[in-house]
């Protein structure tokens, strides 16, 4: 395969079966490889749609500042498109995501503002939103509710996912901006009757969230539930589990993000074998594991493993 | 074999501080009317006017109820249900 250019090379992602994973020859489960993006993950996709998009707006133009609350990704994806096409770039992140993410972010050349951990992503769009305010020149793409964040997946994921499995029965990806589940779910909902589009979602420890979040709960603008066919909650020990045992049977080394999606694809894989159903489940493998060698999350048993990731963002 | 239920921090004073009890029913409604029999107060901090209280998200085997059926979710012994305060979002 042949590009122009790095930015030109996003998406096209292999689609890799997992034969051992897989219940039986009727139930298959097959990983989306989104961690061949240019620079290793999912959020190259939005990214690139979301600047584009601004560019279009005329937004954008060389010398601009792009604001962006982000845990890593998608900020590491905006980092590199921002230095292509010339734009300055500040992230406001949480202060606890791991040190790869910000050696990265510096590394392409963006700017880092932490936010309080206590509050998570949430805190870190408040901060952004106030920052926003305050400088009105610079732009911010805001991934929680721009629409090229799901179009990016409606006009590139869902239908590289189609073309290459006319079969697909079931969709699972992570709950964070909802964009890969709204984009990829409503285009397949368009197509394959019946598509069952699956939400995983990380389960923190009240460590990160806190009790005082029960009346702080904060939705994306993106998120629409009835593209949802519905929603898992994963804990961060079965999440890891997962992680490795995806490592162990099938060769794959993913985030733990990744362990989160595995575990609800499983746990639609379990119910179409009790029905007696055929099922193709596909599920987005978000990154690699290299960013999250040092939360431990790969090392000695996974008690400790699950010990050393409380207290920190995972997805 | 019992259903087990996982109860969250917030709501442990009702359980005697357990992390965990175990409870029967065909339904979740049932296993909380079960829950309510041995740990008095639990189901008005879940059940509000016959359904799940906003702020409050009921896990069966990890998959959310309220896409499953809500109150009238059929579970079954070995079933796992988590009980957990309702937080939105995540992490991109």
């Amino acid at each position: 395969m042949r590009f122009d250019s790095l930015i030109d090379s996003v998406g096209r992602t292999p689609l890799v079966g997992l034969p051992r994973l897989s219940p039986s020859a009727d139930v298959r489960l097959w990983a989306k490889l989104e961690d061949r993006n240019p620079t290793g993950s999912v959020k190259d996709r939005p990214a690139l749609w979301m600047i584009e998009q601004a560019e279009k707006d005329g937004l954008l133009s060389p010398g601009c500042t792009i604001l962006e609350p982000t845990s890593g990704n998608t900020g590491i994806s905006l980092a590199m498109s921002a230095r292509l096409k010339g734009y300055n770039l500040i992230c406001v992140m949480p202060e606890n995501t791991s040190e790869e993410r910000r050696q990265l972010l510096r590394m392409w050349g963006a700017q880092i503002i932490s936010s309080p951990a206590a509050g998570g992503s949430n805190e870190a769009v408040r901060v952004a939103k106030r920052l926003a305010e305050e400088h009105p020149d610079w732009v911010m793409l805001y991934q929680y509710g721009n629409p090229a964040n799901w179009r990016a997946h409606y006009e590139s994921t869902g239908p590289e996912i189609l073309e290459d499995l006319p079969t697909v029965t079931h969709f699972v990806a992570g709950l964070g901006t909802t964009g890969t589940l709204m984009g990829v779910g409503r285009f397949l909902r368009e197509r394959v009757p019946g598509v069952r589009i699956v939400a995983a979602e990380p389960r923190y420890g009240e460590l990160v969230y806190g009790l005082r979040n029960v009346d702080e709960g904060f939705v994306p603008e993106l998120y629409d539930p009835e593209v949802l066919t519905t929603r898992f909650s994963v804990s961060s020990g079965d999440a890891l589990r997962r992680t490795r045992e995806l490592l162990a049977t099938e060769g794959i080394f993913a985030g733990v993000s990744t362990g989160c999606a595995l575990h609800a694809a499983l746990g639609m894989a379990r119910k179409a074998v009790q029905a007696g159903e055929r099922a193709d489940i596909v599920f987005i493998v978000a990154d690699g594991g290299w960013k999250y060698l040092s939360t431990g999350a790969y090392e000695g048993t996974l008690d400790e493993a699950e010990d050393r990731l409380e207290g920190q963002l995972w997805a | 074999m019992a259903i087990e239920v996982r109860i969250p921090t917030i709501l442990r004073s009702y359980t005697d501080g357990a992390k965990a009890v175990e409870g029967k029913g065909a339904t979740l409604e049932e296993l909380i009317g079960d829950l309510e029999a041995r740990h008095p107060g639990l189901k008005d901090r879940l059940v509000e006017k016959g359904a799940l209280r906003r702020f409050v998200n009921v896990y069966l085997n990890d998959e959310d109820v309220r896409f499953l059926g809500g109150l009238e979710t059929p579970v079954a012994d070995g079933d796992t249900v988590t009980v957990l305060p309702a937080v939105a979002g995540g992490a991109a």
